[in-house]
């Protein structure tokens, strides 16, 4: 392994040439490069930014410092998901003192010149990045889909280095950068199973837990499915980075860097191969529903963040019906989206059928859900692994259409044909 | 087995000192949704050790999951009095590293984090208190 090699301008910005918050930015960055053995830093071409949600005084001490030490980003800068609801501010539920101190966050990564998207899936905006581009992203399922299905190239950032990145424009040239470490390294193989189960949001979500759960910090590689949408995908990747700390995944024919499978593991044999078959995920799938038994007090979706097709499915599924009044249903998505479905005449629609649209954050992380009696359904199997911890909810997870007539009965609904034989 | 006086070493990825009782983890755990960064209680449901405390205790897990949230509710941890007394990895994790570093940084607290080999890590697993020395590159790590 090189030693870390700095040039001419790297080592003025560490001097403190470009400013404080720019000397503070580049040790950082060069911090995480000796700790993951990078030689050398690279330009990136955008970042986006995980610390803008609010953890404590310590996510607004680390901003202001940099804002009063005069930082500014390079490169166009987008926002994850903060703890409020900006646009639904009456959404939360939580203290005055915590919404005062996200305001007070957001204002400050403002300050900095990042976008107000408040988003975790920057990858539904206009202007996302190209194959091949070298990022610095936060947020693990918008690093999972960055480098899964767009074929951009970022590590797993996270709070803090996100926005170092984002002032100094470079980052640690180390991990998934790198062409030998995005090869795949184990192999998922996934048994037959019914059209309508290969088709399902639930496969995606359930599959995506397992491998999670067995990846072990390996790439996986997924052979057997043949087609999916970035949807289906982005609920893959959510699971994956939630029960598992994974950073990319491939899919043979599906993905961009797997057309074939000796070009997913790069003419390496699989480390280890590991077959997925129906009961696996119908076992993943019970196991996302601890609560199972219990009433439905409430439908969450949109985690990650719903997108303009998600949402069409959505209406198909409501098919004009009215929601019942004994179950709240909540749409997190970002605002931008938001602003589309607007435009299409739809957010009318879906709020007349009784749908809650929650943007610039998430129920999964922030008290915005109301308390019923009851469990809450969700089709993200990121929602139900999270959720329990951070708001007490209890989840039971299924499909979308599961969770759209789960709502119009006012009661569980299962679709059996989901598991069963074509 | 007696560990008494087994001295081990490991790479300082975070320089500083601690002794403390040691908590070793069977699994990963995810700093966020996972740890309490006021009580350092584990809340992960998920985990076999859920209810613990990793509050002063010398946290010797296999390595860092989930979400890359964990540097801030790490730092928040060291800033509020939740956090491990330090922590020793079986494989790097910067995002651990980078929540210490930045804690560091702004409160002056210093947390150690130490990178151990495999058969450094297998000699932790029946340690009930570990003494950490990481002010240099190579630290030194007393098991009792």
């Amino acid at each position: 392994m090189r030693p870390l090699q700095l040039d001419d301008e790297e080592q003025a910005l560490l001097r403190g040439d470009a400013g404080r918050a720019a000397q503070i930015s580049a040790e950082i960055v060069v911090r995480m490069a000796k700790a993951t053995g990078a030689d050398r830093l690279i330009p990136i071409a955008s970042a986006h930014i995980d610390g803008c949600l609010y953890h404590g005084p310590v996510s607004t001490d680390f901003a202001r410092q940099l804002v009063d030490a005069g930082g500014a980003v390079r490169v166009p800068t987008t926002l994850n998901v903060g703890a409020i609801d900006m646009i639904h501010p009456e959404l939360f539920r939580g203290s005055a003192e915590a919404a005062a101190s996200s305001r007070e966050l957001a204002r400050l990564y403002a300050a900095l010149g990042c976008r107000s998207t408040w988003t975790c899936a920057p990858y539904q905006l206009s202007d996302r990045p190209a194959f091949g581009e070298h990022i610095a992203w936060a947020e693990s399922n918008a690093i999972v889909f960055a480098n899964s299905v767009l074929g951009a190239r970022t590590a797993r950032y996270g709070d803090f280095i996100d926005i170092a990145a984002a002032i100094i424009g470079r980052v640690p040239y180390s991990g998934l950068h790198r062409d030998e470490d995005r090869l795949g390294q184990v192999l998922f193989r996934l048994d037959r199973i019914s059209h309508r189960l290969a088709d399902s949001d639930v496969l995606f979500a359930t599959l995506g837990h397992i491998i999670g759960r067995h990846a072990e910090g390996q790439i996986p590689v997924v052979e057997g499915i043949d087609h999916a949408s970035e949807d289906q995908l982005k609920a893959l990747g959510a699971a994956a980075a939630s029960s598992g700390s994974i950073g990319m995944f491939h899919v043979v024919g599906v993905t961009p860097e797997a057309e074939t499978l000796p070009m997913a593991f790069g003419g390496r044999p699989p480390l280890r191969v590991i077959d997925v078959s129906r009961e696996d995920l119908l076992a993943a799938a019970a196991e996302l529903s601890p609560s199972v038994s219990e009433p439905i007090g409430a439908v969450s979706v949109g985690t990650p963040h719903f997108s303009l097709d998600e949402f069409r499915m959505l209406r198909t599924l409501i098919g004009g019906r009215a929601l019942s009044p004994r179950i709240d249903f909540y749409v997190s998505t970002g605002r931008d989206v938001m602003h589309e479905i607007d435009e299409q005449g739809w957010l009318k629609e879906l709020q007349n059928a009784g749908v809650q649209i929650v943007t610039d954050t998430c129920t999964y992380i922030t008290p915005i859900i109301k308390y019923r009696t009851g469990v809450v359904m969700t089709n993200s199997a990121k929602w139900a692994w999270y959720a329990p911890s951070n708001t007490g909810l209890r989840p039971v997870f299924g499909s979308l259409r599961e969770c759209v007539e789960t709502a119009v009965n006012g009661e569980l609904w299962r679709d059996e044909s989901l598991w069963r034989d074509d | 087995m007696n560990h008494s006086g087994v001295t081990i070493e490991g790479e300082t990825l975070i320089e500083g000192v601690a002794s403390a009782a040691a908590l070793v983890l069977a699994e990963p755990v995810s700093f966020w949704g996972g740890v309490d960064s006021a009580t350092g209680e584990i809340i992960d449901g998920h985990h076999p050790q859920a209810g613990k405390s990793v509050a002063g205790r010398v946290l010797v897990m296999p390595s860092g999951r989930g979400s890359s949230s964990s540097s801030s509710v790490l730092a928040e941890a060291i800033r509020s009095g939740g956090a491990p007394a330090a922590i020793l990895l079986g494989q790097n994790d910067p995002i651990l590293v980078l929540g210490a570093v930045v804690a560091q940084q702004l409160y002056g607290t210093r947390m150690p984090v130490v990178l151990l080999d495999a058969a450094a890590y297998d000699a932790c697993r029946n340690a009930t208190r570990i003494e950490v020395d990481a002010e240099s590159e190579r630290a030194t790590i007393r098991l009792s």
